[in-house]
């Protein structure tokens, strides 16, 4: 099979994935078939994709030409090719986990929820894959329009308010600014094509060309910069695998990817260090950085908790990327693998607990740890990641990212990046340690029978559980083979 | 030997059918004619399009007497898609209108309405296609007696006062137009739209032939009911029967915009016109205002025919906005939106009929709950309110780059700003119809409403997949459109628009 049908296969066969889970809804097994088939099919997909790109292939494939002179096109870069890896491959893991999960759950309209699940994925595979801006721009809107109904999907009003603010914010950014961007760059430059060291040096004055990043870090509301995060916890209310696959990985990492990418092939790390036009942004994402944190430490819910960190950890990556350096940006895109990694676990490990006990406040966690060890050890491993402390992945891009930020001379981000670190542990492994501790008042009881009950080991289904401890598992071999990822990733920089 | 004729077979067919319909006096029979009129005379614009993209600009003189002296029919690359599309949209409308007409006009009045549609349809293409000033005032007139006369059908009692409205203003307008040629006649002798564009630039300066022009301008705006020349259309839209929203909402208003891009570019000269009289400033702000002011009113819209009609008025903003434009990007983005825009109104205006023929009467609250109940309809509603939004890969993003792209040409920043925010208003009014659709639950008693009929849901889906197919492959429509936009513009083919964009 030859590397150009495969990249438009990666888009063709989720969206016939989804026709087809359409169509066997009336029933589920076979239509949870269809979801992990076509999952599974869409990961040997994508290895076939990537792997001319570690031999430093570039393959390319047009789908159409959209305007006279603009198509959408795809290539496949370093940056792009390890996106589509990890949603791919997280997706058949979420596929599991939501089978467990929606019938745990017992939620309705389950074939809507799927059938969308899969369009999402797609239109990720086409942001990941997308070869110029316009491509980008198309498939990160329909990405924000397939998984409306995924975050309305309980229909409650209160999902139809968070529904209300997620696209409000989503298409009121991408419209507003990405787009005015996105038509002023084509203007100056005559070309969206994603192009090694840039399309804009030498087109833009230096005054422009920060407004213009600007306006495409504000206009990727994905990435969830403050002060247009807001959509991301509203986003909560929909189901967890939603939250877990979607609003941990696909969606907010196609909004940081898309800022990497501009960043690097369309205005040129050279461009921006030595304009120092995204130097200001740095310093927007490290307030997001710290203020997400300090938010998210405040919060009881377990997957507000959880949105916070991610609003945070996001801007880890629009910082690395805003640093302008070759390690900012290689610390950026292996940030974007191990946060994925990781925060999918600590999702996944909600989700079980709301499963099993019905419970999402952190306070009323007190020993639950005991119950489902599982599941708590899977959220330690993970914390410890997002931390990042060795020996899990999340290490190794903090790392590159405090060494970028350590290269520009910019001291007080060094700090904020040490900062944040600190608050992570105070937000996340408290989670964690209570879980195993007794609740205070309940532990001196003297009513020993009723204790012993609750220790007994009540899992979640098995569906939810061994996902989890396989994404857990997954932090710990990125930080083994975080040199292989390195490596990968290293052209990108070369520009 | 028939293909040298095609100009005015276009015309002649459904003028001559309205009369025999007339005769026939019943109402399937009326249907059965009309709808093969329609299909000919769209089978016929097609093969008029495909002959001018083959060979060039045709001419044709009525009766052989050779222009300026006799009518002349001219088909360039606008006006072919022009006829392309008001052709295309009458006949998708056939298969709708049985069922739909059935509902909402009395029996004995059906085979009225039919002959007044062919009239109207032949009025309308008769437009698109003369090459003459004052012809193109009797199709003006045709068409527009014929739809007030379609319009005062509607069931509703206020049908009839929207109707005379549209009567009073459409005459005036027609009037003002009429004033305008009559001038011009005066100043240059002749009416053949050439003649006048030869003759014209050297008396450009004259009082008289500016007056003949702000006739012109007005006539033409309120028939197309530019802001704040608009109050005729919501109403007339709301009150008509469906079938007829329809057809006018995707074809009357947009052959307005059609004759005021003719009458600017090709009789006036377009840009050079601009220099001397700072017309495309007056046209910019206008389409602005009504980009938004129509959009503002459209959120506090209960009625959802109503809402779309001041949707209407908003996207006319667009085109009026892209005339004004004045480079070739710009006018390109008003004229594929007359085709966008087309798609996407029929589409909802569709899906909004086949709710009035499940449900009734159509508020936003009365769409509770169809969601589930009417799947089908509502999805293709969904396309229809994506496409005003303007979400890429469907008709309106397309319209969205090449205005953006144009007001950058021009270097008019708040053009941008107001093309993006329009965008997003429309998502504000526009997604109250997908939120009682699908987060209502359907009122007491409205248990059981069925899909609509399949010959009215047919076109809609048609109209629907084209809003996704001219959306992702716009390349089939944008060759056409830029090529004309660029002969309009005057400016020589340039190879960058082909392939890197303009140079600032």
């Amino acid at each position: 099979m030859s590397v150009e049908i495969a990249i438009l296969a990666c888009l063709i066969v989720p969206a016939i994935g989804s026709l087809l889970i359409w169509l066997t809804g009336a029933r589920p097994n076979l239509r949870e078939s269809v979801t992990l088939v076509t999952a599974g099919l869409l990961f040997c997909l994508v290895l076939v994709v990537v792997a001319p790109v570690s031999a430093g292939a570039r393959p390319e494939a047009v789908l159409i030409e959209m305007f006279p002179g603009l198509s959408i096109a795809f290539k496949v870069e370093p940056l792009g090719a390890t996106f589509a890896l990890i949603a791919s491959s997280l997706w058949i893991l979420t596929s599991l986990y939501a089978i467990g999960y929606m019938r745990g759950h017992n939620e309705k309209n389950q074939t809507r929820f799927y059938a969308f699940f899969a369009l999402a994925i797609a239109s990720t595979m086409g942001v990941a894959l997308a070869g110029n801006m316009l491509t980008l721009f198309t498939f990160y809107e329909v990405l924000s329009v397939c998984t409306y109904p995924l975050v309305t999907h309980s229909g409650t009003p209160e999902a139809k308010r968070a529904g209300r603010v997620y696209l409000g914010i989503l298409l009121g950014t991408s419209i507003g600014f990405q787009l005015f961007a996105i038509g002023y760059t084509w203007i100056v430059a005559g070309t969206l094509d994603f192009t090694d060291g840039g399309i804009l040096d030498g087109k833009v004055s230096g005054g422009v060309a920060a407004l213009l990043m600007t306006l495409y870090v504000f206009g990727i509301g994905k990435a969830a910069v403050m002060p247009f995060h807001r959509w991301l916890p509203a986003a909560m209310v929909a189901p967890t695998p939603v939250s877990a696959l979607l609003h941990a990985v696909a969606v907010v990492k196609a909004g940081v990817f898309s800022v990497l990418k501009v960043t690097i092939y369309i205005f040129g790390i050279d461009l921006l260090s030595t304009t120092g036009a995204s130097y200001w942004l740095a310093y927007v994402a490290a307030a997001t950085i710290i203020i997400a944190s300090l938010v998210a430490m405040r919060k009881d819910n377990l997957k507000l908790r959880l949105a916070y960190s991610t609003v945070s950890q996001l801007s880890y990556v629009v910082l690395g990327a805003m640093l302008a350096t070759s390690s900012g940006a290689i610390g950026s895109a292996m940030h974007i693998a191990m946060h994925a990694f990781g925060k999918i676990t600590l999702f996944f490990c909600a989700g079980a607990i709301m499963v099993a006990t019905h419970k999402t406040e952190i306070s009323q966690m007190h020993g639950l740890g005991r119950r489902m060890p599982f599941t708590f050890i899977a959220f330690g491993i993970a914390a410890l990641s997002i931390i990042g402390l060795p020996p899990l992945g999340g290490a190794w891009s903090k790392w590159q990212l405090a060494l970028g930020a350590a290269e520009t001379g910019q001291a007080l981000l060094v700090a904020v990046l040490m900062v944040s670190s600190v608050l992570n542990v105070a937000y996340l492994i408290p989670v964690a340690v209570r879980a195993f501790m007794p609740a205070p008042g309940q532990s001196e009881s003297p009513d020993r029978s009723d204790d012993g009950a609750s220790w007994r080991i009540e899992e979640a289904p098995m569906f939810c559980v061994v996902p989890l401890c396989i994404t857990a598992f997954g932090c710990l071999l990125l930080f083994l083979f975080a040199d292989r990822l390195f490596e990968f990733l290293e052209p990108i920089a070369a520009g | 030997m028939i293909s040298a004729h095609l100009p005015i077979l276009q015309i002649v067919i459904p003028l001559i059918a309205a009369p025999v319909c007339l005769i026939l006096r019943h109402a399937f029979a009326a249907w059965l004619l009309t709808t093969v009129v329609t299909a000919v005379t769209f089978v016929i614009s097609v093969a008029l399009l495909m002959q001018v993209l083959d060979q060039g600009a045709i001419s044709y003189a009525l009766g052989s007497w050779a222009p300026p002296w006799g009518i002349e029919y001219v088909v360039d690359q606008l006006s072919a898609f022009i006829l392309v599309i008001v052709a295309g949209i009458g006949v998708l409308v056939m298969p709708f209108a049985r069922q739909s007409v059935e509902q909402e006009v009395p029996k004995e009045r059906i085979y009225l309405f039919y002959v007044m549609y062919l009239l109207c349809l032949c009025g309308l293409l008769g437009i698109a296609i003369t090459g003459d000033a004052f012809n193109l005032f009797v199709f003006l007139e045709i068409s527009s007696l014929s739809s007030y006369v379609l319009i005062s059908l509607g069931h509703d009692k206020r049908a009839l006062t929207g109707a005379f409205n549209y009567l009073i203003m459409g005459t005036i307008g027609a009037t003002f137009y009429v004033i305008g040629v009559g001038m011009l006649y005066m100043m240059t002798g002749t009416l053949n739209m050439a003649d006048l564009a030869e003759r014209l630039p050297a008396i450009l300066h004259l009082r008289v032939v500016e007056a003949a022009l702000a006739f012109l301008l007005v006539g033409i705006s309120l028939k197309l009911a530019l802001f704040p020349l608009h109050f005729w259309l919501p109403n007339a839209y709301a009150f008509a029967p469906t079938t007829v929203t329809i057809f006018l909402a995707a074809t009357a208003t947009k052959v307005s915009v059609y004759v005021m891009i003719r009458i600017l570019y090709t009789v006036f000269g377009g840009p050079a016109l601009f220099e001397v009289l700072a017309i495309d400033e007056a046209l910019i702000a206008l389409g602005m205002l009504s980009m938004i002011a129509a959009a503002l009113v459209a959120i506090f819209q209960d009625n959802v025919k109503r809402m779309l009609a001041y949707s209407s008025l908003s996207q006319i903003g667009y085109m009026i906005l892209g005339i004004g434009l004045g480079n070739a990007a710009g006018l390109a983005g008003g004229i594929i939106h007359i085709f966008n825009h087309a798609m996407a109104k029929a589409a909802l205006f569709m899906a909004i009929g086949c709710v009035v023929a499940r449900v009734g009467v159509v508020t936003i609250s009365d769409l509770a709950g169809l969601g589930r109940q009417m799947p089908v309809t509502m999805g293709a509603m969904m396309i229809g309110v994506l496409s005003l939004i303007g979400i890429p890969t469907t008709v309106g993003f397309v319209t969205k780059w090449y205005l953006i792209e144009g007001a950058f040409t021009a270097g008019n920043w708040l053009a941008v700003a107001t093309i993006l925010l329009s965008g997003l208003l429309a998502v504000i009014y526009s997604w109250r119809i997908v939120e009682s659709a699908y987060f209502q639950d359907p009122p007491e008693g409205r248990d059981h409403v069925r899909e609509a009929p399949i010959a009215m849901q047919a076109p809609m889906l048609i109209l629907a997949a084209a809003c996704i197919v001219f959306g992702i492959g716009a390349t089939w429509t944008m060759d056409i459109v830029i090529v004309a936009a660029e002969a309009l513009v005057g400016e020589a083919v340039p190879a960058t628009i082909e392939t890197s964009g303009i140079q600032p």
